[in-house]
């Protein structure tokens, strides 16, 4: 199992290292300079965009959400899954998450925590209660499906700048609203796509929707972002998130509750001893 | 404890917590086909047995403080040993801020190889329970735990010593003679009142995830002095040694491989304090992930076990190597299945084993499980399990 960030869409860019927004703002400000009249390029305002929108993600400290999956089959079979996330925000790296599974029953109480990094691999662990056993895993695992879902845990895992790089494709209106249509290519390992294609909505800086290319580049996945709502008058959560498989038919929707910020949570909330006690 | 009393604890409990209480837990029915006829008169040829396991978990208001009882209670066709009950937990746990204590009976695991827990040794074995050890008898205990950035430090104080459960002359997987567990010997005068403790050190480091601990006290594992039972008839009866035991158990997980590593130094067996050995358990796990379509993960491991006390080894792993497949379908049900051999590398001796999981409704799981003793000759420990190949049919519901 892997990474189940509650703010975890695709788009949501943030924590970039330190020496990378350096290094972009530097380059942004010397082309400014240079040329009088510049001419940005596609992949310097690709790469803006997803900046900007890391930047106005920053700072929510930790964040706590109830998740109810539910996937559907090509016959409109469901099966529901429930779980409890938290997440504690890491500047200049990747976040802390810890999920704890209370639905279906014979998974009630496995818990999961992971530490995120941009490019680095991650860290995860896996409690098993009926053991009372703490493993370490592999976190190689970025293109596999999590819990059986449509969503892959690369699509789940905690999303920084640097884990893409970006090119603007062009403006585009999604449900009358204004977007800016930017294509993210993976540079992390192991990514099951070639490429991603992200309508990011102009006002709130999230995602609205986003396609997913596989590995011989057809369309494979596409992914909607609705009912967002905003918390502590800066941060925009969606509220429900659709992921549609264009190959087997199948789909999995997820519906976030109860949305807390700024919980009080510390780095020792994400540790094997909090793994082991989470309920 | 008397199955009499498990139930008149049970409803105690339940009347005192009232309707405010969080109850869980889990109902099991497994059937057991043997697929040659007993070795021994008093066996049959197939066995079925039904467990339960409420919970019951309370967290108090302050959120630093919760409460679990679990208790558990198998009972069997015709093993009356195999009947019984036991408390997995009964806990009160407190978090302050880097300092959790932890006070009642409780299961702890310590370790990371799969084919055998040589560092886990705060808990008794129920091995009436399963075949692979795993299952655990609840352990009083009073744990400290103290986390810092350069590890996290266990103290625990055992103050009773649980026996380890045997089948009954009228079960399978049994020895021959069988242990009769109404005789008992002790190194220790306190016998299980013997005070335990033990010391741990956990700490994760990058890829590295190591742990270093130490155990004085009555040995886990017993040794057997040859007796009579009641009835005048030849059995074996669990003599327990004072032992101190330390031990490391290693983790490095780079990309997909993971590798694993157990060591034990153990002193003290046979009452002299220069009667000691050393076993060790390692290897390495590679997943070959969604190597069968879009979903299915593949995983292969390998380990090497070696106790250098050799043919006098109280285990059947002296120097054996486990190899097993692992199949992780990723699907809906949560389908998985694991087929493994441990061999004897001096000897012909294998264990053949295969597990499988299924969920199949919200609330049912199906597991399916089968091992194959072959080629047991009498010098090995599990002699007399060589007609107890079998395959076990399990259905659990979870409420």
């Amino acid at each position: 199992m892997k990474s189940q960030d509650m703010k975890s869409q695709k788009m949501k860019l943030r924590n970039m290292k330190l020496e990378i927004i350096k290094i972009s703002v530097l380059a942004l400000s010397l082309s400014a300079l240079n040329f009088n009249v510049h001419a940005e390029t596609a992949e310097e305002k690709g790469l803006a965009i997803a900046v900007e929108a890391d930047k106005r993600d920053t700072g929510w400290g930790d964040q706590q959400a109830q998740l109810e999956m539910t996937l559907r089959n090509r016959f409109g079979q469901e099966s529901k899954r429930k779980n409890r996330n938290k997440t504690l925000e890491v500047k200049g790296d990747g976040d802390k998450t810890l999920i704890v599974f209370d639905t279906p029953r014979d998974i009630k109480g496995t818990a999961f925590l992971s530490f995120t990094h941009a490019l680095k691999a991650d860290e995860q662990w896996i409690y098993l209660p009926a053991l009372k056993r703490v493993k370490r895993i592999s976190s190689s695992n970025k293109s596999g499906p999590f819990l059986g879902s449509e969503f892959a845990y690369e699509d789940i895992a905690s999303q920084e700048v640097a884990k893409y790089k970006y090119k603007y494709l062009r403006d585009e209106k999604i449900n009358g609203r204004d977007c800016y249509v930017v294509e993210a290519y993976p540079q992390y390992k192991k990514s099951g796509y070639t490429r991603l294609i992200n309508w990011v909505d102009k006002e709130m800086y999230q995602p609205l929707k986003t396609d997913f290319y596989d590995r011989k580049n057809t369309l494979l996945k596409t992914l909607i972002y609705t009912k967002h709502k905003q918390y502590l008058n800066k941060f925009w959560r969606a509220g429900l998130m659709e992921m549609n498989n264009h190959v087997t038919g199948k789909s999995t929707s997820l519906v976030f509750k109860e949305y807390k910020f700024k919980t009080g949570l510390k780095d020792k909330d994400f540790n094997r001893n909090a793994l082991k006690r989470a309920r | 404890m008397r199955i009499k009393n498990f139930f008149s604890l049970l409803l105690i409990f339940y009347s005192s917590t009232g309707l405010s209480a969080e109850w869980s837990g889990q109902i099991g029915v497994e059937v057991r086909l043997f697929t040659e006829s007993a070795a021994y008169t008093q066996q049959h040829g197939h066995n079925s047995s039904v467990y339960l396991q409420p919970e019951f978990y309370h967290q108090f208001e302050s959120g630093n403080s919760s409460f679990t009882f679990v208790p558990y209670l198998r009972i069997d066709q015709h093993d009356n040993e195999r009947s019984h009950a036991d408390i997995r937990e009964l806990t009160w746990v407190n978090v302050q801020d880097n300092l959790e204590w932890r006070v009642g009976i409780r299961k702890v695991f310590w370790g990371v190889t799969e084919s055998q827990h040589l560092v886990d040794i705060i808990n008794q074995t129920d091995s009436v329970d399963s075949t692979d050890g795993e299952e655990k008898l609840g352990q009083p205990m009073l744990n400290l735990s103290y986390i810092t950035d350069i590890g996290s430090f266990d103290v625990f104080v055992l103050p009773y010593f649980r026996e380890r459960t045997f089948a009954g002359k009228d079960g399978r997987l049994r020895t021959q003679p069988y242990v009769d567990t109404s005789t008992v010997f002790y190194e220790s005068s306190k016998k299980e009142k013997h005070i335990d403790y033990a010391l741990r050190w956990a700490h994760s480091i990058d890829e590295w995830d190591l742990g270093v601990s130490y155990f004085s006290g009555t040995s886990r594992d017993p040794r057997f002095i040859v007796g009579t039972d009641s009835s005048g008839a030849s059995v074996l009866n669990p003599y327990y040694d004072v032992i101190q035991q330390a031990a490391v158990d290693l983790q490095a997980t780079y990309g997909s491989w993971l590798w694993k590593l157990e060591s034990i130094h153990r002193a003290g067996i046979g009452g002299a304090s220069n009667n000691s050995y050393n076993a060790f358990a390692g290897g390495v796990e590679y997943t070959f992930y969604s190597a069968i379509g879009e979903a299915t993960d593949i995983g292969l491991v390998f380990e090497y076990l070696r106790d250098d006390r050799g043919e006098s080894a109280t285990t059947p792993f002296q120097k054996d190597v486990m190899l097993g497949i692992r199949f992780n379908l990723n699907d809906e049900q949560s389908t998985d299945a694991l087929i493994g051999v441990i061999k004897d590398l001096d000897k012909d001796a294998a264990i053949y084993s295969f597990e499988a999981n299924r969920r199949l409704t919200n609330n049912l799981k199906l597991s399916v499980e089968a091992r194959k003793y072959s080629n047991l000759t009498p010098a090995d420990i599990l002699y007399s399990y060589l007609k107890d190949d079998y395959v076990q049919i399990e259905f659990v519901y979870y409420f």
